[in-house]
């Protein structure tokens, strides 16, 4: 669906004559430029897997995180440019705190992701600003209102999920996600499938080496958001590899 | 003791006053007397309401300075039913005191009133908060309050047990109240008393002759 507005597609605050806001598309191409990311909601909790590409050996392991705590229930996967999705990542943290200082509890994830959305849809509506080139996720868990998982895109438009991807490889990670039982599934189960799905994604021969980012808030975590433990991730890692290998062997068999 | 040095600094019209919040198996009682004083002798009205609704199945009970009273909890009433409409759910009673507890705290230089705010909600069902002078948040079990309540802190304490029946709390709750109504000067008239539960907040007025009577009256 890809065209070019000549004309109509400098400013955020034109519509092109067949009523697009070209500022806000050529925004979220700038997130499908982005590597991967994928949040999966279970039956007791969310599961989010980032694919973060290494561009160089000299990077410290770990740095550029692009998975953000934003309150201790709450956790933000990303894709886009990490600068912006840093700026709102602070907008989104700076909301809940406001909100528990008011009202006494933890915010509830679908407000968050409203306010959120609302904010990212303030800049683009003004030629002044440009939109925000980023995508981001944000999952939560709760003891009454159980897992619940949200996606905010560069429009300003917020969903709820059982499951979406982001980035450059979203439609193949959507076909892998739309193949799960999610709703039968516990986190345990979950980790090792997202696993599985960043590194079926992953493009060997474009993108040479990764990082896979894990994290987990749920049940098994007693509500709290943290990134999967490494023994627990190390195992995912493990399946997700042996899957495709075992897939890789079964092309050569038909063949 | 607090509430009864400040009680004769406070200027104007003043609920000196009785007020309780009591959890039973199932809700809340709260109860109020209904005398408004000026100053120590005055009684300039003998039928105001002390219970202000805030939600649904959340009210207020107003203790000090009726006029600072009447204004937080107008503040507040606004703000948690914008609140309720901007998260398409009833509010948490928890919120409730924290827009209450947030107003007292940030304001309390210049405001004079203590409240008890009580109410149902689904997450954590019946719930009593009170929320004091210089805004302090405690949630309790049961709850006093106004210059009424020094005179019944030996009975509450003695009389109340978690998980009674809606009987035995509204005879608890007319008991403590008519107690301190007949002790404290500044509290009387008729007893004001609602019951909220999922179903809903139900109100009933006792009048002064069917309160208890004790051995001196």
């Amino acid at each position: 669906m890809s065209s070019i507005g000549t004309g109509y597609d400098l400013s955020a605050s034109t519509f092109s004559p067949d009523g697009r806001v070209f500022q806000v598309e050529y925004a979220m191409k700038a997130v499908e430029n982005s590597s991967t990311a994928i949040g999966i909601r279970c039956k007791d909790g969310v599961v989010f897997g980032v694919e973060k590409l290494v561009l160089s050996k000299l990077y410290e392991a770990g740095s550029n995180k692009r998975i953000f705590n934003i309150d201790r229930h709450v956790g933000m996967a990303v894709a886009g440019l990490l600068a912006d999705a840093r700026s709102l990542s602070e907008v989104a943290r700076e909301e809940a705190s406001n909100f528990r200082s008011n009202y006494g509890h933890d915010i509830p994830l679908k407000h968050l992701s409203e306010r959120v959305a609302m904010y990212v849809h303030a800049y683009t509506l003004y030629s002044a600003v440009r939109p925000f080139g980023c995508s981001f996720i944000l999952g939560s868990y709760d003891e009454d209102d159980g897992p619940q998982l949200y996606m905010v895109d560069p429009s300003g438009i917020s969903y709820g999920y059982w499951g979406c991807a982001i980035g450059k490889a979203k439609q193949a990670a959507k076909t892998e996600i739309e193949k799960l039982q999610m709703k039968e599934m516990t986190c345990r189960e979950l980790v090792k499938e997202v696993a599985k799905i960043i590194y079926i994604v992953h493009d060997e021969v474009k993108d040479k080496t990764f990082e896979l980012e894990l994290s987990w808030v749920g049940e098994v975590t007693k509500g709290r958001h943290e990134l999967v433990p490494k023994d627990i991730k190390e195992e995912a890692e493990k399946y997700a590899k042996e899957s495709l290998e075992e897939e890789d062997d079964s092309d050569e068999d038909n063949m | 003791m607090e509430r009864l040095q400040l009680h004769s600094q406070i200027k104007g019209v003043s609920t000196g006053t009785t007020i309780l919040a009591v959890k039973f198996n199932g809700g809340v009682i709260i109860g109020s007397d209904s005398r408004a004083s000026m100053g120590e002798s005055y009684v300039s009205s003998k039928t105001i309401n002390k219970l202000i609704q805030v939600h649904d199945r959340i009210f207020c009970c107003i203790s000090g300075s009726l006029a600072d009273a009447q204004a937080v909890t107008k503040m507040a009433k606004f703000q948690l039913s914008f609140h309720s409409i901007q998260m398409d759910s009833p509010p948490l009673v928890k919120a409730a005191a924290s827009i209450m507890k947030e107003l007292c705290y940030n304001n309390k230089e210049e405001l004079q009133a203590g409240f008890i705010t009580a109410g149902w909600d689904r997450k954590k069902g019946p719930q009593i908060y009170t929320v004091a002078l210089g805004g302090m948040m405690l949630s309790q079990p049961f709850a006093i309050g106004g210059s009424g309540s020094t005179y019944i802190y030996g009975y509450v304490d003695a009389k109340f047990k978690p998980d009674m029946t809606l009987e035995e709390a509204t005879q608890f709750s007319k008991n403590a109240l008519a107690l301190a109504m007949g002790r404290d000067n500044v509290s009387g008239g008729v007893v004001h008393l609602v019951v909220i539960t999922e179903a809903g907040a139900k109100h009933v007025v006792v009048p002064g002759d069917k309160l208890p009577k004790f051995h001196n009256e």
